[in-house]
């Protein structure tokens, strides 16, 4: 007679995870039970109270995992290690501020998504649910469920919980992607496309937890480490399985050569969400790559060497070079956020405890000024003839001459921008930096001669935009009919964090520079 | 390097110019009358706080770095707010100091009367001036590198927000350039570093100088390093982002930026090349001389064929750059010390130059075209004399200082690069073409009908370049405390890059640092 001994539950370490995933529920709850009036701002409440509260819990547990250096609960399935509290901190912040990106109704009282995602395009329920003014409050439990999701990913210590975080963060997202506002066949043809591609990145995955369980006999990482050790030569079990996990995580890192969702559903996908996504999945998917690169690979380094030296660099140059010739600022900010895949990567491959500390500090750079930058994406929106406002002005060419009217927001956008092409006293160089500098020590030399060309050639585009804001004039172009909507504050509040963020992270990096090296040593 | 107590002189020259910009953006709508004078007073005030440092500055020690201070500043990279200056840092950060009130001064009519514009165009020039007194004082490599990208942002806007009619062309094509080369040399950085001792000070020049690297690690990181400072410097083939520029820059910026910010990349390679990768900088000394050698021909060439007028004195920089950085490689303590005087001069002289060419280019609705003007002299005799003057200065006429830091590098380089130094100096001839030539063409001859009822030069002119000129005379016939100041660093360098130092003779007697004075009213015959 078998007897179930139920699993003693760590409520403290799983608090900022219970405290997102609750709330996402009592959101639903929300939906359900409180007049439709009143639920915006519930939900919003509840949402940025949540995050706030995750976050808050993320440093109330700090001290603890940074005496003990982290605890492995559920006998291993969940580790809450440095790096996982980190990256939990880094999502969590990053997610409460894109939900004020998200929140924010601007000056014309309408926020960034469809009054009903169910009405088809054009017909007339849509005009309908319009008319009357319908709001899709549902979107904030899907970001809290996404945020969880999330923050579960890089913190699970075996296949199987890291597949269900997967899915419990993938899935809000596809529903998220197809709820634009305006151009919607445009972003439900994105999140169809996130969809499929996600599902094969998904069947992938599990295909290759399949055979690394059918390699080790074990699900958990630890034990599949120390399987490695025993063996000789190609095991195929193991490669074949190795090699479809890293498809499935690769993929969500939007690492070339699993990159092709990234432009569409990126341009497609409402802009607060887009920068959510840049911002957060990136962390959690990264976040994941790390724990398995350093946990699991270390025996394997010299077989999985070239083919990560592969993905890094073509993810660098194809994302730079495509960039380049890009129109839309979404999708060049889109190709953009590959090739940050791509300086993420040379972080994680230089395989030494500087490597976890750069990329942990870079994905949070590269998080504010992405949120930022689509944050100001939103407001920037085009105008019919008879003035009406509509969508954003995502062409380039809508932006010449924004500097001359909006000098604030234009200003801010230099900032991120700047960032992200990692110009000194600014948040992304002290990233680009601490990335190279482990590529350097970790005999990467020849990721970072090609990354410091990428970063020169991508400063072409991201310069592009700055000229022609501030130094082109919008007379008798297609900008005459550019206007910038007033934030109701939230959004410009999110800006400004931003803007705070990013300098502070460029000229004084050592507060958090010593939190992240402090934090990178994983568990197994 | 020991921090020295006392009052942070260093930092109050960086954070003064840093307040006035900011007193310049924060300044309401209704005072806007007010910012030509703040930006000059800001400016003055810098100057004469600068004076009063190097009134503190001990000459006897020249070679050793005063009025340092060191704070440790991002400890997980190594990274530290070190500064302090040697001679030469100290006769760069003065430069500085003295271009900034002209410039500003320079720029009083310019924007119209668009307030508003002046007063952003001003405060990016306070600005730079905080970050070119940072970079010339930085001791520590990280911030070094920090400051030498930064400073692109202001010029950028500078040049792009503010120029001519291909300004944006311009701006990018600087932007790009100075990039790509910085990004180069940020590779270097990290490999200096990781294969210097690290730690809390990993990035002070003082714990890099000596740490010994295999040979190619050094010859590959030095080349990181000199590539950066050669497209700033800018040096054949490189250069041709800089014509672009200062045709389209306004005359004050190019004044800055080919006057100051192109410094940089000589001061790097004279205070960081040498001293860090002595044996990659023997190795490379060959290649590199040559190159100089075709800076000061080639670009003097191209100086004598040019249209406009920016355009040539961006091209008679390339020249001169070349014969700095020929006399930087050349490794002899005179050539090294000629090369140091001669930033400061050429900072004068084509800083001077650059302000009367904008000049002329407003009597003349800002055409830059040489063929638009002629006949100036009559109209315009004050101006067309400090043409000439400054004009002569920029040939190199003995009584003026260019003369004796040129004749320093030549007669240094010399002893240990003969044939360089025979063929730059066919450079000396052709500055007496490019800039003779000029002059005909602009002020001689009749006058145009446009140009009838042009204005002398102001009041507010002369003072501009008057300045410049009085300077230029007095260390013309007395250069002796600015000598003092760059022969113990010129000596250490060549200590540190390990060549036997050659001592050209002349008569037998050495020529020792104050040598060129006695040279120079000997030459005054020539």
């Amino acid at each position: 007679m078998t007897t179930f001994t139920a699993p003693t539950i760590a409520w403290a370490e799983l608090a900022p995870v219970l405290i997102v995933l609750g709330a996402g529920i009592l959101g639903v709850g929300v939906e359900a039970f409180v007049p439709q009036r009143l639920r915006r701002t519930v939900q919003l409440v509840l949402a940025l109270a949540a995050t706030a509260g995750a976050l808050v819990a993320v440093a109330l547990l700090w001290h603890g995992v940074h005496k003990t250096g982290g605890s492995r609960l559920f006998d291993g399935a969940y580790i809450l290690d440095g790096p996982a509290l980190i990256l939990q901190g880094i999502i969590v912040g990053l997610a409460l501020l894109a939900l004020l990106v998200i929140a924010d109704r601007t000056s014309l009282g309408e926020d960034a998504f469809a009054p009903s995602g169910a009405a088809v395009p054009g017909s007339d329920y849509e005009q309908l649910a319009r008319r009357k003014g319908l709001v899709l409050t549902e979107v904030y439990p899907l970001v809290l469920f996404a945020t969880g999701g999330m923050m579960i990913f890089p913190a699970a210590g075996d296949l199987l919980l890291m597949f269900v975080a997967l899915e419990v963060l993938s899935l809000p997202l596809y529903l998220l992607s197809g709820l634009a506002r305006r151009r919607r066949l445009l972003s439900q043809e994105a999140a169809m496309k996130y969809f499929l591609l996600g599902a094969f990145a998904s069947a992938f995955f599990l295909f290759g937890a399949a055979l690394l369980y059918g390699f080790a006999g074990s699900i958990k990482l630890a034990d599949i480490a120390t399987a490695t050790s025993s063996v000789l030569g190609m095991d195929s079990l193991l490669f074949a399985g190795l090699a479809m996990l890293l498809v499935g995580i690769l993929f969500k890192v939007g690492a070339v050569p699993f990159h092709a969702w990234t432009p569409d559903v990126y341009q497609g996908a409402p802009t607060p969400i887009t920068g959510f996504m840049a911002a957060c999945t990136k962390a959690a998917a990264v976040g994941v790559l790390l724990r398995v690169v350093y946990v699991v690979l270390p025996g394997l380094r010299w077989e999985l060497k070239p083919v990560l030296w592969t993905v890094a660099i073509l993810t660098m140059l194809v994302g730079t070079v495509i960039a380049i010739v890009q129109t839309d600022i979404k999708r060049m900010l889109a190709y953009s956020a590959i090739a940050h895949a791509g300086f993420i990567l040379t972080g994680v491959v230089a395989w030494n405890q500087r490597g976890i500390s750069g990329t942990l500090f870079y994905l949070l750079a590269y998080g504010i000024a992405s949120i930022g930058a689509f944050g100001v994406v939103s407001l920037v929106r085009e105008t019919n003839d008879a003035g009406e406002v509509l969508g954003e002005a995502t062409h380039l060419s809508q932006w010449a001459g924004l500097g001359k009217r909006s000098p604030l927001l234009a200003g801010a956008f230099t900032l991120f921008l700047l960032s992200l092409a990692g110009i000194p006293l600014t948040a992304g160089f002290t990233g680009k930096f601490a990335v190279f500098t482990a590529a350097v020590a970790g005999s990467a030399t020849p990721l970072v001669i090609v990354g410091v060309i990428a970063s020169a050639a991508a400063a072409f585009f991201y310069v592009r935009v700055i000229v022609l804001m501030f130094f082109t004039d919008a007379a008798g172009t297609a900008a005459e009919r550019t206007t910038v909507v007033r934030s109701e504050g939230l959004t410009a509040a999110a800006i400004s964090i931003a803007v705070a963020a990013t300098i502070l992270l460029g000229v004084l990096p050592s507060p958090v520079l010593t939190l992240v090296t402090q934090a990178a040593k994983f568990i197994p | 390097m020991q921090a020295s107590s006392g009052f942070p002189w260093l930092t109050a020259l960086i954070v003064l110019p840093v307040i006035g910009a900011a007193a310049l953006w924060a300044l309401p709508a209704a005072s806007r009358r007010l910012v030509r004078p703040i930006a000059l007073g800001v400016s003055l005030a810098v100057l004469v706080l600068a004076a009063a440092m190097a009134l503190q500055f001990d000459t006897a020690a020249a070679g050793t770095h005063q009025f340092s201070e060191l704070v440790s500043w991002i400890p997980a990279f190594g990274v530290s707010y070190a500064v302090g200056v040697d001679g030469v840092g100290l006769l760069m950060v003065l430069l500085s100091v003295i271009l900034v009130p002209v410039v500003v001064l320079a720029a009083w009519r310019e924007q119209g009367q668009d307030l508003g514009r002046l007063r952003h165009y001003l405060a990016l020039v306070l600005l730079l001036e905080a970050f070119m007194i940072a970079v010339f004082s930085a001791r520590d490599v990280f911030l070094f590198y920090l400051l030498f990208e930064a400073m692109l942002i202001p010029v950028y806007f500078m040049i792009g927000g503010f120029g001519g009619a291909q300004r944006r062309y311009a701006a990018v094509k600087f932007l790009l350039y100075s990039l790509a080369g910085g990004l180069v040399m940020l590779a270097g950085v990290i490999a200096l570093y990781v294969s210097g001792p690290g730690g809390k000070g990993g990035f002070l020049v003082d714990s890099l100088v000596g740490v010994h690297l295999p040979v190619t690690t050094e010859r590959l990181i030095f080349l990181a390093f000199f590539l950066a400072f050669a497209i700033k410097a800018p040096m054949f083939p490189l250069h041709t982002w800089l014509p672009d520029a200062a045709q389209n820059a306004p005359a004050g910026t190019s004044v800055l930026l080919v006057g100051v910010l192109d410094k940089v990349g000589t001061f790097g390679m004279l205070t960081l090349c040498l001293p860090l990768f002595p044996n990659a900088s023997r190795w490379a000394a060959p290649a590199i001389v040559v190159l100089a050698v075709i800076s000061v021909i080639y670009g003097a060439l191209l100086a004598i064929s040019q249209q406009d007028i920016m355009r040539l004195i961006a091209y008679t920089s390339v020249s001169h750059f070349g014969f700095i950085v020929l006399g930087i490689f050349a490794f002899s303590s005179v050539s090294v010390e000629g090369s140091s005087f001669y930033m400061f001069n050429h900072g004068l002289s084509t800083g001077g130059l650059f302000l009367l060419a904008g000049m002329m280019a407003r009597r003349h609705g800002g055409s830059q075209r040489i063929s638009d003007f002629g006949g100036l002299q009559k109209v315009t005799p004050v101006l067309a004399g400090l043409f000439l003057v400054v004009g002569l200065s920029a040939l190199a006429l003995p009584g003026l200082s260019p003369f004796i830091s040129e004749f320093m590098v030549l007669v240094g380089s010399y002893g240990r690069q003969a044939p360089a130094a025979v063929v730059a100096t066919i450079g000396v001839v052709l500055a007496a073409l490019y800039i003779l030539i000029t002059y005909q063409r602009a002020f001689t001859g009749p006058v145009r009908a446009e140009l009838a009822d042009a204005k002398d030069a102001t009041y507010r002119e002369r003072w501009v370049i008057g300045p410049l000129i009085a300077l230029m005379l007095v260390l013309g016939f007395y250069p002796a405390p600015a000598l003092d100041l760059v022969r113990d660093p010129a000596k250490s360098t060549i200590e540190q890059v390990g060549v036997q130092d050659s001592v050209p003779t002349v008569q037998g007697a050495a020529v020792t640092g104050s040598a060129p004075t006695t040279a120079a009213s000997e030459g005054g015959a020539k």
